[in-house]
């Protein structure tokens, strides 16, 4: 018959729409800015840079590594010196600039110190397009329990790897060629 | 034809040839593409691609990085398919360092590829109904279930679109501990979805009346356009590089070809629903068989770590994969250092747009716009 084939495409749509009442999981949107879902905990938006005791002493040293492979080059690192101008081993300046990051956590991969790791927070909306979204070395430095509340598995993975170290490496292995 | 002087002895009214533009900005486009199109009454009697509007160096920055540093743009060609992406890049990488990839590493390639297809399929079909004047009911039913599977991903890789998951020899992380269970509960009831969809759809008669002997593609045409993917193979051509290829672990899976009749766009959304059923097999065969062990090689594990100091050997190499819209293909050259000498991408979506005009020619305005959203493209892809 002509038109049973409407017909059936309708009831298909009049079960969904009963199922939004009836079933649990009928109605799938989630009301974002009242609920939100948690986050997974792979899930990376921005990179941070973790402090251990106090927010000075960062665990970056300034070894550009992930500057230098940042595919879309977004992060800026200047060493901080001495009074001598001896460089030390850390960062006077490490700015990423949001607008450009594409959250693809390469620098989380090839950092050799587990200095920088990637984010949960997503909602980083500013005013101003230029200027507050660099985000300075203050604003990326986040406490190592920050890092345990929101990636658990893997910072129990970091810690082990960590406790085992018999020193703490102090140049890159990869930079000594190069 | 119209711009002759109208003499007293024509007897019927004929009108001016009239060139519109279609897009950029119009939502049937799928993204930021023209179509010049030049109508005598609403027939089309001309069509003009404009492509470009998305352009954004992909090929160019590639040569300026390392190897691994144009992964993630890889993800942002075709953004549906960011998995199936990273492997057609990962495979012709492979290829030119002789990297083997570790046996639990394939296998989750073929998962992630193969759900891909899934979630691109799945999405399509609703977009193709968007197309057909359906608003917003089948695709936002395609887009629960795709969900489903991006949530995966997001467990996963880290992210929902923009996976940038797999490494030369192997993926960037393992599964996650609970991917595999929910994946087979995606998959068991998956085919409910699609049954209801088709319950839907395909003895729909406005759809049959819109989609049958819509924008036909003769099988000659189409191998002479190098079309690929549903594309092709609603035109009755048996070509799916899976099976001609055998590319990673493809030979181990059985599974079918489904081929269309016609051509018509009716066949290609109806190879798609098919070519979604034999993923199921391949999926569930791959949920049986997936081993334990590493899932990225000792190799593989050193280069991820630092990209910078990753040297390819000088040659070519052309990496090809069966990706849910065709086939995408990587050629890429190394003269043996830290950077592609020359990388360029064969994307299907840009090959199967150069036919448009063809399938469009002679056909109503309203049926240009489903022609073009039954090819598949996306323009990220296209304009690269």
């Amino acid at each position: 018959m002509w038109g049973s084939g409407v017909l059936q495409g309708m009831a298909v749509t009049i079960k969904n729409f009963f199922d939004t009442y009836t079933k649990k999981d009928g109605i799938f949107t989630v009301e974002y800015p009242e609920k939100c879902l948690p986050a997974k905990e792979r899930f990376r938006n921005f990179p941070i840079l973790v402090y251990d005791e106090k927010p000075e002493d960062l665990r970056c040293v300034a070894c550009d590594i992930c500057a230098k492979e940042c595919p879309p080059k977004c992060i800026t690192i200047v060493k901080a010196k001495d009074a001598q101008g001896k460089p030390l081993k850390q960062a006077a300046v490490f700015d990423i600039d949001f607008t450009v990051c594409m959250n693809c956590g390469i620098c989380e991969e090839t950092c050799p110190f587990d200095a920088i790791y990637m984010d949960h927070e997503f909602e980083l909306a500013e005013y101003d397009r230029m200027n507050e979204l660099i985000y300075k070395k203050e604003d990326l430095s986040k406490p190592w329990n920050y890092f345990e509340k929101i990636r658990p598995t893997d910072a129990k993975e970091i810690n082990a790897r960590r406790a085992s170290l018999p020193t703490k490496p102090t140049t890159p292995p990869s930079q000594q060629g190069s | 034809m119209s711009s002759a002087p109208e003499t007293e002895t024509a007897p019927r009214i004929s009108t001016e040839q009239l060139e519109i533009s279609i897009g950029p900005q119009h939502p049937s486009t799928h993204g930021v593409f023209r179509m010049n199109v030049i109508l005598e009454g609403e027939t089309i009697v001309k069509l003009k691609p404009v492509m470009g509007y998305l352009h954004r160096n992909h090929e160019q920055l590639a040569e300026d990085m390392s190897w691994l540093g144009s992964m993630p743009y890889t993800d942002r060609l075709d953004y549906f398919c960011s998995m199936s992406n990273n492997l057609a890049y990962a495979l012709a990488v492979e290829k030119m360092m002789g990297i083997d990839v570790p046996e639990r590493a394939e296998y989750i390639r073929i998962i992630m590829a193969e759900m891909t297809r899934l979630v691109n399929h799945t999405a399509l079909v609703g977009f193709l109904l968007n197309d057909l004047g359906a608003f917003f009911t089948p695709v936002l039913y395609a887009f629960r279930e795709r969900e489903k599977i991006l949530d995966l991903f997001e467990a996963t890789a880290g992210s929902r679109m923009m996976c940038n998951y797999m490494r030369f020899g192997g993926v960037k992380l393992d599964l996650h501990p609970d991917f595999l269970d929910k994946a087979k509960d995606i998959v068991e009831k998956y085919p409910a979805f699609l049954d209801e969809t088709e319950r839907l759809l395909t003895k729909n008669e406005i759809l049959m009346s819109r989609c049958q002997n819509v924008g036909i593609l003769p099988k000659e045409l189409a191998i002479n356009a190098s079309i690929t993917g549903p594309l092709l193979r609603a035109s009755g051509v048996n070509y799916d590089i899976r099976k001609i290829d055998k590319y990673s672990i493809y030979d181990r899976f059985d599974f079918k070809v489904p081929l269309g009749t016609v051509g018509d766009v009716y066949d290609r959304y109806y190879v798609r629903i098919l070519e979604m059923r034999e993923s199921f097999k391949i999926l569930k065969k791959a949920f049986k068989e997936i081993p334990a062990g590493p899932f990225i090689s000792q190799k593989g594990e050193v280069a991820a770590k630092s990209p910078r100091n990753m040297k390819v050997p000088a040659g070519d190499a052309y990496g090809r994969i069966e990706a849910p819209k065709g086939e995408l293909g990587f050629y890429l050259v190394s003269d043996g250092g830290t950077k592609p000498y020359r990388y360029h991408v064969r994307a299907p979506s840009f090959i199967n747009l150069t036919i448009l005009e063809d399938m469009c020619l002679g056909q109503k305005v309203a049926d240009a716009i489903v022609i073009l959203g039954s090819i598949d493209i996306v323009l990220g892809e296209v304009d690269r």
